[in-house]
């Protein structure tokens, strides 16, 4: 038995111990569901949620909110990161703007969010992307920052002329590496922040707005399902997004850091 | 015709009270087509800010430089220059990052990619085209960088201690094989050293600076063809003659 296969054998067991201790101790301990559903009555929760549909179509509205607030973040973010970073008299005239906003927090904006958009999927939308662009922006002028020299230098001695030039073919490559890591923190604070707005009624559908919609039915296996589908599509965004990053963008930069 | 002409050059570096460190002060030097010219003197001597000037980096505050009757005012890739860093751009392999100049010039991926490889088997690297920089050793990052530089067929190659951070065994390999390309492109080399031994086994012309605010203190033409025998007495002799002007442009501040 190799090392891979005794590390999954050793973590699927930990995982069937847990829940069998879960399980006894919601049964005979505890002894309400209501205080703690028992493994059985959540999995019987999440077979009746599938087959009702409404599981597929709330996970459904919460990526479409997460996707339009992060795909917004991401195309406002990483160019005026880039302006700033780059250009000294953008980062002056843009930095106390950017001062002031970026310790409000991304919840703070709900009441606006409702006021400007509605009930609609662009108000929770405008939340995540709230929470998702500083991440992205500081990443973005970070990097650009950081860009060394000599490889400016090494652009301008081979021919580019012009700050679009450098850009394109020196500043940003080099960026890439500190831009994906920045996306990666955003999505997390993306998620975080598409729970609470739909939880606090940005929305009338979507994972957070469920979880909340029945802890008011007093369902709690039903919470106890949207808990762990949140947790779940959380981790394989991010797992996805980094194995993307890491086999297709980044090859040179695994080696650059080992 | 590929000279370089130096006139009377000054820099002054502005300090933050309002003073200015003078680095360079009426620079005079005549280089020559096809002429191999080591820069040495001490540290602080404004070797590298010269070299830089050159490449245009950096702006004279005082003076001119020309090359080939036109004067310089800023980085040009008819200027090939090649740091002592290493500047290779780690995200793209060999191959991208020789052809780089010359997909700034617009030219067409397949002829890049021809005259790339022409200028990866002039420095022995054939066989890593498509490696990236992160897989190759310092001497051979060197290369790569030399060979970028001269992709874009500059009338001039600037050098800024390129070997420094290579092992001496590594850099006598590399000293020998940048005489053979020199030979091959006939190249004006401008290069930056702290090794006087580096300089005398390579250039036609060394040109000793004298420090704060650096200036050509002495030439000392070289007329030996190469290859150079590091262990005659006469190499000696020369290497001795100009480390003693070093040292006492040091010792006289």
């Amino acid at each position: 038995m190799n090392r891979q296969t005794q590390k999954r054998l050793l973590g699927v067991a930990a995982l069937v111990i847990a829940a069998a201790i879960w399980q006894i101790i919601a049964e005979y301990v505890v002894g309400r569901s209501f205080i703690l559903p028992s493994v059985t009555d959540v999995a019987s929760a999440f077979v009746t949620l599938l087959e009702s549909g409404t599981l597929v179509a709330d996970i459904v509205v919460s990526l479409e909110h997460f996707g339009i607030g992060l795909l917004a973040a991401f195309l406002l973010g990483v160019p005026i990161g880039i302006l700033m970073g780059w250009f000294r008299v953008a980062d002056f005239l843009l930095d106390p703007i950017i001062e002031i906003l970026r310790p409000i927090p991304p919840l703070a904006w709900i009441p606006f969010a409702i006021i400007w958009f509605g009930l609609t999927t662009q108000a929770a939308g405008f939340v995540i992307f709230v929470g998702a662009f500083f991440p992205i922006l500081t990443a973005t002028y970070t990097a650009f920052r950081s860009v060394p020299k000599v490889f400016v230098e090494a652009g301008k001695v081979l021919g580019c002329d012009t700050s679009f030039e450098l850009i394109r073919y020196v500043a940003l490559p080099a960026a890439i590496p500190a831009i994906a890591s920045g996306i990666r923190i955003a999505m997390g604070v993306g998620w975080m922040c598409l729970v609470a707005a739909e939880m606090f009624g940005v929305s009338r559908s979507g994972l957070g707005y469920q979880l909340w919609h029945n802890y008011y039915l007093h369902q709690m296996p039903n919470v106890v399902v949207y808990m762990l589908i949140l947790g779940l599509a959380g981790l394989i965004i991010d797992r996805i997004f980094r194995n993307y990053v890491d086999g297709q963008l980044l090859r040179w930069h695994a080696g650059e850091v080992a | 015709m590929s000279g370089v002409t130096i006139r009377d050059l000054g820099k002054a570096f502005p300090k933050e009270d309002g003073t200015a460190t003078q680095a360079l002060d009426g620079v005079n030097l005549e280089i020559g087509d096809t002429e191999f010219i080591c820069l040495v003197g001490p540290s602080g001597c404004g070797k590298t800010t010269l070299l830089r000037i050159i490449a245009g980096l950096e702006t004279a505050t005082t003076g001119s430089v020309t090359v080939d009757g036109r004067a310089v005012i800023g980085p040009d890739p008819k200027r090939g220059m090649v740091f002592q860093e290493y500047s290779l751009f780690p995200w793209r392999r060999v191959i991208d990052n020789v052809a780089f100049g010359l997909e700034m010039k617009g030219i067409a991926k397949e002829e890049r990619r021809r005259t790339a490889d022409r200028y990866i088997e002039m420095v022995g690297l054939s066989q890593f085209r498509d490696a990236y920089p992160y897989e190759l050793s310092g001497g051979m990052r060197q290369r790569v960088a030399i060979a970028r530089a001269l992709a874009n067929d500059p009338d001039v190659l600037l050098m800024d201690e390129p070997f420094g951070a290579l092992d001496a065994q590594t850099r006598n390999r590399m000293q020998k094989e940048l005489l053979s390309l020199w030979e091959q492109t006939k190249k004006t080399i401008v290069f930056v050293t702290h090794s006087v031994d580096e300089a005398v086994y390579l250039a036609n012309r060394i040109v000793v600076l004298s420090p704060r605010p650096g200036s050509v203190q002495e030439v000392i033409a070289i007329p030996w063809p190469h290859p150079r025998d590091r262990t005659s007495a006469e190499f000696a002799e020369v290497r001795r003659r100009v480390l003693r002007m070093i040292d006492e442009t040091e010792n006289s501040q």
